[in-house]
């Protein structure tokens, strides 16, 4: 069922305090990978704020959905938003990267409330989110597991390893979404070593491929129903992306990719993305 | 079949190898425990994990041929509540997917049991791809892990067994299976962390583990005729290592030679220094492994003959050790 316009107007409301917030990481932090951060923020707010079934008053609650953040230096928008959630207050976010802070870099779940899975290093995520789906399997359990990597990520060959298990047991429990933002670190996905044709290649792997916007919360959210539902075959979600989403002179940059900013800078990304949402 | 002590051992280690008696006894566990499941890379047979499989095909996964695929699978099956054995020829663990168990698995300290097979030499005329000489140097390395070379298939079990008591990371190193075995039964001690004295000496220590613990008991068996008393301790865990023992044999006999299918370089002898030097304990000392080289193909048992890891290679370091037969500095104490 498509979402209201009222639900989009929520989520997009959520999302815009929490990319002022991804700004404000990068401050706290001294730096941060702000551009893969903001491209994948709309997916990690559909989730945490509309699908994951979770509990924050109780973050080891059995029943809930375990979610890896694969693309682990996305996590200057993912610990906001398990903070934003409820899991940890806002102001413990001011200690990010400093000496004994919980927050760093790349997400570590022995740290952080709420956090399931370390990761950062790539190509972890999806065996890791496949054996977690095999396992609640085989306890006859519910949970859903999201995994979300990064389109240069997939150059990883374990990826391709766990999306063969995953395909081959048909672990339809198990959702893998990319965040296609088309870039690297040293250039574009297709300069560099080109991921395309991307979706045939999940759908030859015997994945259904959902190729959508992944700003729009319709679009998005459209995509996590049909993987929700998923029977027999397992749903890829490619998410397209922009890496930097909201701030204009981030947007498609690689000098983006992990930067750090002065009050200035920060006060004019903030600009940028209050005139994002106040365009619509 | 022989069917002996409570109701998980089930082994005849006359006819079964030690990997097979892996499979059996991981069945034999998994009817009292629900958590158990196995995962292997298309070495379902080879690791003997079909053992298992035969008594609960809905509890196997066989994931192909993907090493950090297994890994990642048994951290992500660990993290859902299940207890995972988890399969694969010794050199593809450590070091094909050595991250994977350092991070996935390690680091979140979750109880996956990694059982090698076919480590050291063992899959001798496999070639050198095949061997595994540095497992226990890295896995040594990572924190959380503890890590255990049984003797035999007797062993194996009750490691197997034991190692469901530790709520964390096992790397449980075995070999093909076809060594001869070394205990009769399973009357006897085994501890995670307390090694065994196989028998008694005053003029030497070998400390030993794995393939190394029978031959080292039957080079005592000859040298005792030359007049020569050789303690045998089999140091199965290898992490955390029992200190106690090595003090006890640096000060009942002076002399210590560790015996290892591993390179002298962060394995057994490695272990055994650090707590002789940290203690203060000067003793005649001496590494014997694999010296720091890429191991030949042949047989297992030829090479095995060749690096002198069997009894007669071993009885000649010890005599070395002794001052029977010349070779090393016999003036070492001057130094």
């Amino acid at each position: 069922m498509p979402i209201t316009p009222e639900e989009d107007r929520r989520l997009r409301e959520i999302a815009k305090e929490l990319r002022m917030t991804v700004i404000d990481v990068m401050a706290w932090a001294g730096g941060a990978h702000v551009g893969g951060s903001l491209s994948c923020l709309d997916i990690l707010v559909a989730l945490y704020f509309k699908y994951l079934k979770l509990n924050p008053a109780d973050p080891e609650w059995e029943e809930r959905d375990r979610f890896i953040l694969s693309k682990g230096h996305a996590a200057a928008s993912y610990i906001p938003v398990l903070s934003k959630r409820g899991f940890f207050p806002h102001d413990e976010l001011r200690s990010f990267n400093h000496f004994g802070s919980p927050f760093a870099m790349h997400p570590d779940c022995n740290k952080i409330v709420g956090c399931d899975v370390s990761a950062g290093s790539l190509g972890h995520g999806l065996p890791i989110a496949f054996g977690l789906g095999a396992g609640f399997r085989f306890q006859g359990r519910n949970n859903k597991v999201v995994c979300l990597m990064g389109d240069g990520e997939c150059c990883e060959g374990s990826i391709w390893e766990a999306a063969m298990s995953i395909a081959h047991y048909k672990t339809t429990n198990v959702i893998p979404i990319v965040d296609r933002n088309m870039l690297m670190i040293d250039g574009t996905t297709e300069q560099e070593i080109g991921l395309e044709p991307f979706a045939e290649k999940w759908r030859a792997f015997g994945f259904q491929p959902l190729e959508i916007d992944g700003h729009s919360f319709p679009a998005i959210c459209h995509a996590l129903d049909i993987a929700w539902a998923a029977k027999d075959r397992p749903v890829v979600i490619i998410a397209k992306t922009v890496k930097g989403k909201g701030v204009d002179f981030m947007e498609n940059r690689l000098e983006y990719h992990y930067a750090s900013g002065d009050s200035t800078m920060c006060e004019k990304a903030k600009a940028s993305i209050e005139a994002m949402y106040r365009e619509g | 079949m022989a069917v002996t002590g409570t109701n998980w051992t089930c082994y005849d280690s006359s006819t079964m190898t030690s990997r097979e008696i892996y499979g059996r006894t991981l069945a034999e566990l998994a009817r009292e425990d629900n958590r158990i499941v196995a995962v292997t890379g298309d070495l379902e047979k080879s690791t003997a994990l079909n053992k298992f499989g035969e008594v609960f095909p809905e509890r196997i996964i066989n994931v192909g041929i993907a090493e950090q695929n297994l890994f990642g699978t048994a951290a992500g099956l660990a993290k859902s509540g299940l207890i995972p054995f988890a399969s694969t020829f010794a050199i593809f663990a450590c070091l094909r997917a050595g991250e994977q168990i350092r991070t996935d698995i390690a680091y979140q300290n979750l109880p996956v049991k990694v059982i090698a097979t076919h480590a050291g030499l063992s899959f001798g005329h496999a070639g050198t791809t095949h061997h595994c000489t540095e497992d226990f140097a890295v896995m040594r390395a990572i924190p959380n892990m503890t890590v255990i070379c049984p003797a035999d298939g007797v062993e194996t079990s009750m490691a197997i067994r034991a190692c469901m008591d530790i709520n964390g990371p096992v790397y449980m190193r075995i070999g093909r299976g076809f060594e001869p075995p070394c205990y009769e039964d399973e009357n006897h001690p085994f501890e995670i962390g307390r090694a065994n004295v196989m028998r008694g000496g005053t003029d030497i220590t070998v400390i030993t583990c794995g393939i190394g613990v029978l031959q080292s008991l039957n080079a005592a068996a000859t040298l005792e005729e030359e007049g020569i008393s050789v303690r045998v301790v089999n140091m199965h865990t290898l992490k955390p290592l029992d200190r106690e023992a090595v003090i006890a044999a640096a000060k009942d006999t002076g002399r210590i030679l560790t015996v290892e299918e591993h390179n002298v370089i962060g394995g057994l002898g490695d272990a055994v220094a650090c707590v002789l030097a940290e203690e203060g304990l000067s003793v005649k000392f001496r590494k014997h492994g694999m010296q720091d080289v890429f191991s030949a193909i042949g047989y297992a048992e030829d090479l095995y003959a060749h690096y002198g890891l069997d009894a007669n290679g071993i009885a000649e370091q010890i005599r070395l050790m002794m001052g029977v037969i010349s070779g090393i500095d016999d003036n070492w104490e001057d130094e």
